[in-house]
């Protein structure tokens, strides 16, 4: 196998994330997308593990995974705070820091 | 070397691979569409099943690396904890939003812009850099060589990552708890 073929897929999915945090405006779909964004960046990892033969990449992917679920964990708590406060998850309502 | 011959040389692949590249094509296939289906679907719940179909083709992009062991932590901890998160949170919020199509189209072109542009510099990056590289899996990765790795070399991180998650936790539900 090429070690291309990964990282172009990886590549695709990174940027079909970044259109979602962008474009979504429900807080859902924008953590959705993050995590869409960190599964390429895994897939990165263990390509190149797999690449230079070496566990590396897969304990630092696995740390990536454990690094997601707290960050799902603490963002899906914010946006039920968000949801309780303002009865909406419009990320683009949520324009109190907005100068 | 253009996309296209990337693409032919990964379909041809050598002699050896030939069965690997066929079925990384349909798990990347799938993947790249559920993943387009899953930003851009309206209904929330729809778009969580998507995400499930992402990362289960991730888990199996895994498998075809030979990282077993990542491959069922990824099934375990994400199709099983997350995604239900994710379907606990779309229950609670009921998510249900006209979406203001004015505003939408703009930032979508906004969206899609950026990430095409994205999609340009990475592709021409890496197909710059690793053209001709290939993966050679004689083996799959061990589990006893992984946890040997982390409970050696990366004890550090592991501890660390072992005190965030306490931390995240108890945040959320100090942070999602009724006065």
């Amino acid at each position: 196998m090429i070690l291309n073929q990964f990282l172009l897929l990886a590549a695709v999915l990174f940027c079909i994330g970044v259109y979602g945090v962008l474009a979504r405006r429900n807080g859902i779909m924008v953590l959705m997308s993050v995590e869409i964004i960190l599964n390429s960046v895994n897939i990165n990892l263990v390509a190149f593990g797999a690449f230079r033969d070496n566990v590396a990449g897969e304990v630092f992917a696995l740390f990536v995974i454990a690094v997601a679920a707290a960050e799902v964990g603490i963002g899906l708590a914010i946006v039920l705070l968000i949801y309780r406060n303002r009865r909406s998850i419009d990320l683009s309502e949520a324009d109190l820091l907005k100068g | 070397m253009t996309p296209s011959s990337v693409l032919a040389a990964a379909a041809s692949g050598g002699d050896l691979f030939v069965a690997q590249n066929i079925f990384f094509g349909v798990i990347a296939l799938v993947m790249v569409v559920s993943a387009i289906r899953c930003v851009t679907t309206r209904n929330v719940v729809h778009a969580a099943l998507w995400l499930v179909l992402v990362l289960a083709g991730a888990a199996a992009q895994f498998i075809l690396l030979g990282s077993e062991f990542v491959a069922v932590t990824q099934v375990l901890v994400y199709i099983g904890a997350i995604i239900v998160l994710f379907l606990f949170g779309i229950m609670l919020t009921k998510a249900s939003m006209g979406d203001d199509d004015s505003v939408a189209t703009e930032k979508r072109l906004m969206a899609s812009l950026v990430a095409v542009l994205l999609a340009v510099v990475m592709g021409i990056a890496l197909l710059d850099s690793y053209s001709d590289t290939r993966v050679v899996i004689d083996e799959p990765q061990r589990f006893g060589a992984v946890s040997d790795a982390i409970f050696s070399q990366y004890i550090v991180a592991f501890e660390a990552v072992s005190v965030l998650l306490l931390a995240a936790l108890i945040g959320a539900i100090v942070v999602a708890r009724k006065e």
